[in-house]
């Protein structure tokens, strides 16, 4: 792939070559362990190549050689480490619907709470990693602030700061602390004014709007085709939430709203539109919080099921809206304690499979603002 | 100021070598300050602390356990490396942001040389820098590296235009290159400054000025060439240690530089605010810090606030934007200067 530029009363001809760069798995901005084989024509890039699978470990595969369906959940924890609770939350629903069981009210309030607390806790460090990767490193720490604020709440629900192992099939690992409540409260009320605040240090600045907008503009059509989810579709203007289009649990019983991408300072699609996207489904899950926590019932957090259960011969596929998209789990029961076959149709992987398109055209600095636009972890990509 | 020295002790290579000697005594312990001072701004605009227990009082010894771990460090040279451009980078791009000291007038009675073209020389021997940062991008044989080196080659060539335009602006009004009648023309109250004169031609050009200094010295919103969400650390990818140290120093040398250039020209330099008041040798040294180390601040504040552009949009802020509008002040400012007679 030679380039030959010629100059005119230059008789030779400079031939220019295209430049192959590593980006990662040691990068500050890949997000963990990702590595971008990026090919380059000076600071254009021509395409990138993402390689996968430095943090592979064979969730799949300890999944099928575990003793029982329950010891699969620490597992789920250490996919997408930065919202354990939703990855939780959908084997606990998967493994349930094998059951045939309905777990008590008292616990699905308690799991929509935290799902949607665990939605913030994972959209501001998104938001907040996002601002460094376009250079502004104080939104960042403002984030992250916040976020501590949720862990405080995880930490004194379960002892648990990232992994927390609490929901369980069939209900939660123990019951939420007395003042739980109140601090949910507090937290929300608290919450609110930053959100402004973050929108005016950060989202309304001109400089990351010029950043941003019109940058890795990803067309609707092309985000379904490549089977994209969470903020990246909605990011284009899709409309299609599960919690929404596919409700689980009780989220049919709240009332919210599904933020899309309206191209409001540049086109429909592009970095922007999927940064803001995540900022407004702060602000819903906020509500959502709001109208749970209020009416949390009286009772038991555990159903009356057995340690092992044992599912009869079935499969199905559960999927559940996590904050970073379509989070699937298909499982294969063979009648036996272990589940036969756990696959996982995570949400980044799928969405990281659009880089590529993306990215062509644009500069170095873009592939990192649209890297972080859609928002990977890498637990997740590897499994 | 050299003539009483030299009266003094008799020998005149004694008193040079002592007047060099001053900007150094100042640097050094100015770097160790500012890196404090910025991480301690810093962590206060992020709702933390910084450093806290180093040296007891809120950590104000940080730095100086900083430099004392870094000086203990191993000296590599990656194998791949030129490494005598390699170990030369540091030191030019320390002597480029060192050399534009000699010509700062620090008070009414120190300048370093007393040269007549201080602000000819200023602007010629900080693009020496770039040289450096060439020098070490190209020669550490790292892709990363070399891309910072480029960016901040077509960076500081593009940016040192505006600059030397905006001063020229000033430079029109005095009619001298020397920075002490630059000074000595803002003599009076704060409304003589000319910053103030010329309304608004110069208050213009001294933010031009500002804003093409920030590039100047790879500072947000144009840390281009070591963005380290993109270029890991840019052209100093590769260095570590004392060389690494060096780069640091140079870069809080160069932001202290183009301040108190802002200061001498637009800023009243040693002037006091205050005409005769608190005016004098001793108290223009003070003044010209204290206006220095305001920018000096303002520009740490702009980096923890502001996001970082794009190679093509810094491209478009300094040939687009900056370079028309000095153009624009330049003529007005001409015209102005060439009506009053």
């Amino acid at each position: 792939m030679e380039a030959a530029l010629t100059i005119p009363g230059f008789h030779r001809s400079l031939k220019s070559h295209e430049m192959v760069l590593n980006m990662g798995p040691q990068h500050p901005s890949t997000h963990g362990v990702l590595r971008l084989e990026l090919i380059v024509d000076g600071e254009v890039v021509i395409d990138v190549v993402p390689h996968i699978g430095y943090l592979h470990r064979c969730f799949e595969k300890h999944a099928e050689h575990m003793t029982n369906y329950q010891q699969v959940i620490p597992y789920c924890d250490r996919m997408d480490y930065i919202a354990a609770m939703n990855n939780d939350l959908g084997y606990a629903i998967a493994c349930e619907k094998l059951l045939a069981i309905k777990v008590p009210e008292r616990v699905e309030y308690i799991r929509v709470v935290m799902a949607e607390l665990q939605r913030i806790a994972s959209h501001l460090l998104a938001i907040g990693t996002y601002g460094m990767d376009i250079g502004a490193f104080t939104p960042f720490l403002y984030c992250f602030r916040d976020r501590e604020r949720i862990l405080d709440i995880f930490e004194q629900t379960c002892g648990a700061r990232l992994l927390y192992n609490y929901i369980w099939i069939g209900g939660l690992s123990h019951d939420v602390p007395v003042d739980f409540q109140q601090k949910v409260k507090d937290f929300c009320d608290a919450f609110r004014p930053t959100i402004r605040e973050l929108n005016q240090l950060l989202t309304y600045n001109k400089i990351f709007i010029e950043r941003t907008a019109n940058v890795g503009v990803l067309p609707a059509d092309v985000a379904i085709n490549y089977g994209a989810s969470g903020p990246v579709l909605r990011g284009s203007g899709v409309k299609w939430d599960l919690r929404r289009n596919d409700p689980y649990s009780i989220y049919d019983r709240f009332e919210f709203d599904i933020p899309v991408g309206l191209g409001e300072v540049g086109t429909v699609g592009d970095c922007w539109d999927r940064y803001i996207v995540r900022v407004r489904e702060m602000e819903q899950s906020l509500r959502i919080i709001e109208q749970a926590v209020a009416s949390i019932p009286a009772g038991n957090v555990q159903s009356a099921i057995p340690k092992r259960i044992r599912p009869d011969a079935a499969d199905l596929y559960v999927r559940t809206e996590t904050p970073k998209g379509e989070l699937g789990y298909y499982i294969i029961a063979d009648g036996t304690t272990s589940p036969f076959r756990v696959k996982v149709r995570p949400p980044t992987f799928v969405n990281l499979s659009i880089l590529p398109a993306m990215s062509r055209g644009a500069m170095i600095a873009d592939v990192i603002a649209i890297l972080g636009s859609i928002d990977i972890v890498l637990g997740e990509v590897d499994r | 100021m050299k003539e009483t020295l030299i009266d003094l002790l008799g020998n005149e290579a004694l008193v040079y070598s002592l007047m060099a000697v001053v900007p150094l005594l100042w640097i050094l312990p100015f770097a160790l300050f500012a890196v404090w001072w910025e991480r301690k701004i810093a962590a206060h605009m992020q709702d933390r602390l910084g450093p806290m227990r180093t040296g007891g009082w809120h950590g104000w010894a940080q730095t100086i356990a900083d430099i004392l771990k870094l000086m203990q460090k191993e000296d590599i040279i990656p194998s791949s490396a030129d490494a005598r451009l390699f170990t030369l980078a540091p030191f030019v791009v320390f002597i480029g942001a060192y050399a534009a000291y000699a010509a700062i007038p620090f008070s009414a009675a120190y300048v370093g040389a007393e040269i007549h073209i201080g602000v000819f020389y200023i602007i010629a021997v900080s693009s020496f820098v770039v040289i450096g940062l060439l020098m070490a991008g190209w020669s550490s044989n790292n892709k990363w590296s070399l891309f910072g080196a480029m960016r901040s080659a077509a960076q500081v060539v593009s940016y040192e235009i505006p600059i030397a335009l905006t001063l020229l602006a000033v430079v029109m009004i005095v009619g001298s290159f020397d920075l002490q009648e630059i000074n000595k023309a803002q003599s009076g109250t704060i409304l003589d400054w000319f910053v103030f004169q010329k309304f608004p031609f110069l208050f213009i050009a001294a933010l031009i000025y500002f804003v093409a200094s920030l590039a100047e010295v790879n500072r947000t919103p144009f840390d281009i060439p070591e963005a380290e969400s993109e270029l890991v650390a840019g052209y100093h990818t590769e260095y570590g240690g004392m060389k690494f140290a060096l780069f640091f120093l140079s870069e809080y040398a160069n932001m202290f530089a183009v301040s108190v250039i802002a200061a001498t020209v637009f800023f009243g330099g040693w002037n006091s605010p205050f005409g005769d008041f608190m005016s004098g040798p001793l108290w223009g040294a003070f003044w010209l810090l204290v206006k220095g180390l305001a920018f000096v601040f303002v520009q740490i504040w702009l980096r923890w606030t502001l996001p970082r552009l794009r190679v093509d949009q810094l491209m478009y802020v300094g040939w687009k934007v900056l370079i028309p509008f000095s153009f624009a002040v330049i003529i007005c400012v001409g015209f102005w200067v060439l009506l009053e007679g």
